[in-house]
């Protein structure tokens, strides 16, 4: 089963206002990917099916954009930017911060499963960069410090 | 007399979201109203056209005159699509999701407002999905509109009908152009599509569509409120209106300031954006985003609108500059850049796929010590080879126009790179 009966009504609700469902695709696996945290093989042949679209069409939209998630990946996503105006203003600094303090690197996630780490192309928060998004939230200017704040956040919201 | 400051009037950066009652109140869906009830499409076409009002999202095309390449319905009943451009990712640009966070029911009315002038009965908001605060409030003022009815069937009793939907992307820099982004809303891969037919003829799923900037479509309420003239004389030159500037990199107060069109470029930085931070000086800048080329401080006391700016040789872009200071490295900043428009292109046309990578390698070399004599003149030829006319879409050309200007005004840099074999800064 690749969605539970209730979502699978949301599901069929939000195709139903779609012009077609081809174009319902990047949604779709959007869809799947908040629910699983990423979008597993199973998942795309179920797609390509509910969707009409051929598995090799939907794979090519799936690994185009930066977005949707192919492997499995940390309960929590930091997308830092690495964009001119956060690179200006020392971006690189509070990278090597973020590596020390999950000892992985861009690409990676901590062998607990916690943190994700990828970049992402400017934010639009140049005027508090150096920035990032945890999860659905944007923060900056970053500093050490408040890199660890936002961090510990996460592992305090975890663990309650 | 204070400035008006039609686009950003209530809005706190970072604060909370005008909603249907505080926008009615300030004048908001008046334009709609007006517009339904007594103003042809031709009529709202004309206005918007005497406005002067071009396009924020870069390219700067007049917008009245794009709208009016649609054809005219005729008894054609096919669906025809209006489509603002939230797809925000011009590096240091950051003036759509101050307008979409902060009055999201100025765009829903410019996009109605649009909509109506080109006899559309679609509207979407394609929007990334990084603007995630943008999106939600969005999303809500949307259900706020649609149950105030003013989108839906017959909307206030007009006989207009317009569907609107919020589309959420997931990522990728190339969704931004125009072309692009509708083959991306009809679930494809962002590849650009040949021009022509240009998509007011032949757009999304083959109807006629218009792509439109956010801060664009904010601007049309008002010029249906206040007419073409007033839209005008709020200009301090030929071009019109009031823009939102943004000042990124190390000045004192960086941020975004409505100004008057043609407001001078020392104006921005010095006085609204506190001037650079104690112990730099400011050794050049970006207009309008990476994709602009640089302009130096005999630029300063330009006015900052289209005319100016391209004289100077430049594009006024997004109108969000990025400054560079004299303690960063001019290279590197290159370097940045071009790593992020290498990595952004599609990979669909050949000069972009494989030359700018090139770019990257070779700029990565030079900071890291390891230039070689000859890789200027590889860069030169780049910069001309990836230009307007070798590409299928802007994303190149405008890759390599901040790289030209570099290579012009920081030749000395680039050469010391390479003679001592290390970055000096």
């Amino acid at each position: 089963m690749v969605l539970t009966p209730e979502e699978l009504a949301l599901f069929d609700h939000g195709l139903s206002l779609e012009e077609n469902p081809r174009s319902a695709c990047v949604a779709a696996m959007k869809f799947i990917q908040d629910r699983r945290g990423w979008v597993n093989d199973e998942a795309m042949e179920w797609l390509s099916v509910k969707l009409d679209m051929p598995r090799a069409d939907l794979e090519s939209v799936a690994t185009f954009y930066s977005l949707i998630f192919r492997k499995p990946v940390g309960r929590h996503v930091i997308l830092m930017c690495d964009s001119v105006s956060c690179w200006i203003m020392g971006c690189e600094t509070v990278a090597d911060h973020l590596r020390r303090r999950l000892g992985i690197d861009l690409g990676q996630t901590t062998p607990d499963g916690l943190f994700t780490w990828l970049t992402i192309p400017c934010l639009g928060a140049c005027d508090m960069a150096p920035a990032m998004m945890v999860d659905e939230v944007l923060c900056g200017p970053l500093t050490p410090e408040l890199i660890d704040k936002v961090l510990d956040a996460c592992v305090a919201a975890d663990s309650l | 007399m204070t400035t008006p400051t039609p686009l950003t009037a209530g809005i706190t950066p970072n604060g909370p979201v005008i909603s249907l009652a505080e926008y009615e109140e300030m004048g908001g869906y008046q334009s709609l109203r007006k517009a339904l009830g007594g103003m042809s499409p031709s009529e709202v076409i004309e206005t918007v056209k005497a406005s002067g009002l071009r396009g924020r999202g870069g390219a700067g095309f007049p917008t009245g005159l794009k709208w009016s390449f649609v054809p005219k319905r005729n008894g054609d009943t096919g669906h025809r699509y209006l489509v603002a451009n939230g797809d925000e990712m011009e590096p240091g640009t950051f003036k759509d999701r101050l307008l979409i966070e902060g009055n999201p029911h100025q765009l829903i009315e410019g996009v109605l407002l649009a909509a109506y002038a080109m006899e559309a009965d679609f509207g979407y908001v394609f929007i990334r999905w990084a603007y995630r605060d943008a999106f939600l409030r969005l999303r809500h003022a949307a259900a706020e509109a649609h149950e105030a009815g003013y989108w839906g069937h017959d909307i206030l009793g007009s006989g207009f009908n317009l569907e609107f939907h919020v589309h959420v992307s997931a990522g990728r820099y190339m969704c931004g152009e125009e072309t692009a982004l509708l083959t991306s809303l009809q679930g494809g891969r962002a590849n650009p599509r040949t021009k022509p037919p240009f998509p007011p003829v032949v757009g999304l799923y083959g109807r006629p569509s218009v792509v439109q900037n956010i801060e664009t479509l904010c601007n049309v309420p008002h010029i249906i409120a206040n007419g073409a003239d007033w839209y005008r004389e709020l200009g301090l030159t030929e071009d019109a209106g009031t823009k939102l500037y943004g000042v990124s990199g190390k000045v004192k107060n960086p941020g975004l300031f409505e100004l008057p069109m043609g407001t001078p470029i020392r104006e921005i930085i010095e006085e609204h954006a506190g001037g650079m931070r104690d112990g730099l000086k400011l050794r050049a800048f970006l207009p309008g985003g990476a994709s602009t080329r640089f302009m130096l401080p005999k630029h300063l006391d330009m006015p900052m609108d289209f005319g100016h700016v391209e004289a100077a040789g430049s594009r006024i872009g997004t109108g969000t500059m990025i400054i560079l200071d004299d303690r960063t490295c001019p290279v590197g900043m290159l370097h940045n850049m071009e790593h992020f428009f290498a990595q952004e292109s599609c990979g669909w046309c050949t000069p972009c796929r494989e030359g700018l990578p090139w770019v990257e390698k070779t700029l990565a070399a030079i900071e890291n010590g390891d230039g070689r004599e000859g890789d200027l003149e590889i860069l030169e030829r780049h910069a001309k080879m990836l230009g307007p006319g070798y590409t299928f879409c802007a994303l190149a050309p405008g890759a390599v126009d901040p790289l030209a200007s570099a290579l012009e005004h920081f030749r000395d840099d680039f050469e010391t790179h390479i003679r001592n074999g290390k970055c000096p800064y």
